[in-house]
């Protein structure tokens, strides 16, 4: 398009906006997907004002949102809390088959994204000019915000991972912390022969934290290209993960606690849970759920699976996404962008989140923070590192969000009975496959 | 019950009766409800099932004086260091704009108004039912059993979708309108009036020249006042409880019950970056279950003697 041409549009969208109102000006409902929309039509919309209904569990985005609306004072952001992760995707997707209700933006973690991408359910912002902010997010999640050539959310946190200990507990057992997960499994041994009520970890079977170690032990176990999919769990990072969680399974050494309860928190208190190999955004749930082990915990950078090697790995993570059924696109868009790759970013990480932005993670203030939760500890330059070194081409299966649903019924299994983890990848590859195949996907054997 | 035996026991009975009633002997003294039998495996197995219930119970007071911290660290059943029941309270009325006085009048409309409706057609239903002839009766009393049987849990998914086509979901009367059927009440007063209104009183009400409207509220309604009760009360707590038709049908917090907004704090504390609150998820929950004690400690003399109804044939 050439320059003319574009001034030419944006006048016209301008009288448009000033002579019927935005809402009047055709066209914004049906086709928009491929229609441009640029800066100015999104400052005419919020000059225009209305009303952006956000569907997000993220307690950050309360403060952004009131800023927003202060800036833009015609702007009302209506922040719903439709749920949780699941309980929101259900929401959304009645919503979306119902044709009705369906919010303005948002929240989709990276896992779920892929799904709402590949049916057109979200809108692709490559038309709001997204692809431009390409450079400004780090790899891991902007690889995961993209699919083929759309952009169809902008990353609002990331979860590049490391290693959590609680050092008082090392230090009463003199365990080193570990750097490889061979060292993990060793230290493991140690402080459960040593306190038979502690172990270095709790895992019942999370789906999340399986992925996240394969992606560090490089595996790759989806393949997908538009509605062909690939799925093997039998590559040699695998099978590295495998044996060494194996290890810790049939040795006992990992507490049958079930994470984010009431007994896990409990746990991570009392010392009885000792290690937790989680995202960067962990920190605000210990200060506010762990209060009474303030200064007994550390950040370790994530031990790796080839001694001398720092290579990391997302865990968890969300975008923002534009629902293709919702409203008011141009304001929705405006916000997102506000929240994510503008002045909201800062509030967000001044109450807690952890960014996605490299401005904001190589900025000195955020790496020189000290968290007097972990003893004063610099943590976030850990964090800015692992983020640094997450390997980028990482890919969810389309249907993520059902794959991880059954996950305990397949890989779970190897936490409860004789059944080893191996087999139970296979089962869970096996059952994936037959999802795939009956959604419509082309499975690749 | 003592509405129709006071009608009764004036009549004089002609029926037969037995010539002599077997009188218990001397020595032994009769099971009468004031003196009853002890046993000590029913006082044992009483004490058992007492306890059982009140654990909870005793859990949930003694947690709600705790701090978040005092909940991790110290033993469920005695308190903690800090007494911090005050706090927690101030906290839970406070935490997030106050949402929770939100959450507790939300549900006071839905009991109000759909507890109360449902009562009100119950009562309404069962009177019509025990006491007209109309065609088609038989059928009703089956459409009615079998609804007993249906529980709602099972009818959500179905109303959902009908609501979603009305456009209902996310509006208050998507809680309200399913509550004001309540086929199990119905039952009950349907049941509760036969026994409790005496055909002969509605004659005689007739007979005085009283219209029908009259005679249900000055007559009837009276007398079915312990029933009214007993189903305003099962209504009420299925209501205050109710979980999964508002976990369904709503989107929007600031139409949340208590059940509902509990649950949404218990969850934080599994939402990256989002702060556990146990303290006010127990603190919340134990000033949820107030209301509905207190309802039972005033209602509970019309309850018993409505339970009791139509048990002893006089």
């Amino acid at each position: 398009m050439s320059k003319y041409s574009r001034r030419l549009l944006r006048g016209l969208g301008l009288v448009c906006v000033l002579a019927l109102g935005a809402t009047a000006c055709g066209s914004d409902g049906d086709s928009s997907d491929q229609k441009r929309v640029d800066a100015a039509d999104i400052r005419a919309a919020l000059k225009e004002g209305g009303t952006v209904t956000v569907w997000a569990w993220e307690p950050t985005l309360k403060q952004v949102a009131a800023d927003f609306e202060k800036k833009y004072p015609k702007v009302d952001i209506k922040l719903v809390n439709a749920g949780t992760n699941n309980d929101q995707y259900k929401a959304l997707q009645n919503a979306i088959s119902a044709k009705k209700g369906v919010p303005d933006v948002a929240q989709i973690e990276y896992y779920a994204l892929g799904q709402y991408a590949l049916t057109k359910s979200v809108t692709d912002l490559t038309a709001y000019g997204a692809d431009k902010l390409a450079g400004s997010y780090s790899p891991g999640p902007w690889h995961a915000v993209r699919s083929g050539d759309g952009v169809y959310g902008l990353p609002m946190d990331s979860g590049p991972m490391a290693l959590f200990y609680n050092k008082k507990v090392f230090d009463r057992y003199e365990i080193a912390v570990p750097t490889t997960w061979d060292e993990y499994v060793e230290a493991a041994r140690k402080l459960h022969k040593a306190n038979p009520k502690a172990y270095i970890t709790s895992d019942v079977g999370d789906a999340g934290l399986t992925t996240s170690l394969l992606w560090q032990a490089g595996s790759r176990p989806y393949k997908v290209d538009g509605t062909t999919v690939g799925i093997d769990f039998t590559d040699a990072g695998a099978k590295k993960y495998a044996e060494t969680w194996q290890k810790l399974i049939d040795e006992k050494l990992v507490s049958p606690v079930v994470g984010w309860s009431d007994d896990w928190y409990k746990g991570l208190g009392d010392g009885s849970i000792a290690t937790l190999p989680i995202g960067a955004w962990m920190p605000a749930n210990f200060a506010s759920g762990v209060k009474n082990a303030a200064g007994d915990w550390r950040v370790a950078p994530l031990p790796q699976w080839t001694k001398g090697q720092s290579v990391s790995a997302e865990n968890g993570g969300s975008s923002l996404a534009l629902p293709a059924l919702g409203k008011n696109k141009e304001l929705a868009y405006a916000f997102v962008e506000y929240a994510n790759s503008g002045a909201g970013v800062r509030t967000r990480v001044e109450n807690g989140a952890f960014p996605a932005t490299t401005k904001d993670l190589n900025a000195a203030s955020f790496q020189d923070t000290a968290f007097p939760y972990f003893g004063g500890q610099k943590a976030n330059k850990i964090f800015a590192e692992s983020a640094k070194n997450v390997p980028a081409d990482w890919t969810y299966l389309p249907y993520q969000v059902y794959a991880n649903s059954i996950f305990n019924d397949t890989v779970g299994k190897a936490y409860v009975s004789d059944k080893k983890l191996a087999d139970g990848l296979d089962a869970w590859r096996e059952a994936s496959a037959k999802y795939g195949s009956e959604q419509g996907f082309t499975v690749e054997k | 019950m003592t509405t129709s035996s006071a009608t009764d026991a004036p009549r004089p009975t002609t029926a037969p009766r037995p010539i002599a009633r077997p009188r218990p002997r001397a020595p032994r003294r009769p099971h009468t409800p004031g003196r009853p039998r002890r046993s000590v495996l029913l006082t044992v197995l009483t004490g058992v099932v007492l306890l059982y219930s009140l654990v909870p119970l005793l859990w949930l007071v003694i947690s709600a004086t705790k701090t978040q911290q005092g909940l991790a660290r110290s033993f469920g059943l005695w308190f903690d260091g800090d007494f911090a029941l005050w706090d927690n309270i101030t906290e839970t009325f406070t935490y997030q704009d106050g949402v929770f006085g939100r959450w507790l009048l939300n549900t006071l409309l839905y009991v109000v108004v759909g507890a109360g409706g449902a009562t009100l057609l119950a009562v309404l239903g069962g009177y019509a039912l025990a006491k007209f002839d109309f065609p088609g009766k038989r059928a009703v009393f089956a459409v009615v059993i079998g609804a007993v049987a249906v529980p709602t849990t099972a009818l959500a998914v179905p109303t959902f979708l009908m609501f979603s086509k009305l456009g209902l979901t996310d509006t208050p009367w998507a809680i309200i309108v399913p509550s004001l059927i309540s086929p199990f009440g119905l039952y009950l007063m349907w049941v509760f009036a036969t026994e409790a209104i005496p055909a002969e009183l509605m004659e005689a009400a007739r007979i005085d020249g009283a219209s029908e409207l009259r005679t249900f509220f000055q007559v009837a309604l009276p007398l079915l006042a312990p029933g009214t009760v007993t189903v305003l009360l099962f209504t009420t707590v299925a209501t205050w409880n109710n979980y999964f038709l508002p976990l369904i049908m709503l989107k929007d917090p600031d139409w949340y019950p208590l059940t509902l907004g509990l649950d949404a704090w218990n969850k934080q504390a599994a939402t990256a970056g989002g702060e556990a609150v146990f303290n006010l998820v127990v603190t919340g929950s134990l000033l949820t279950i107030v209301p509905l004690i207190a309802a039972f400690l005033l209602l509970q003399k019309y309850w018993q003697s409505g339970l009791a109804a139509g048990s002893v044939k006089e």
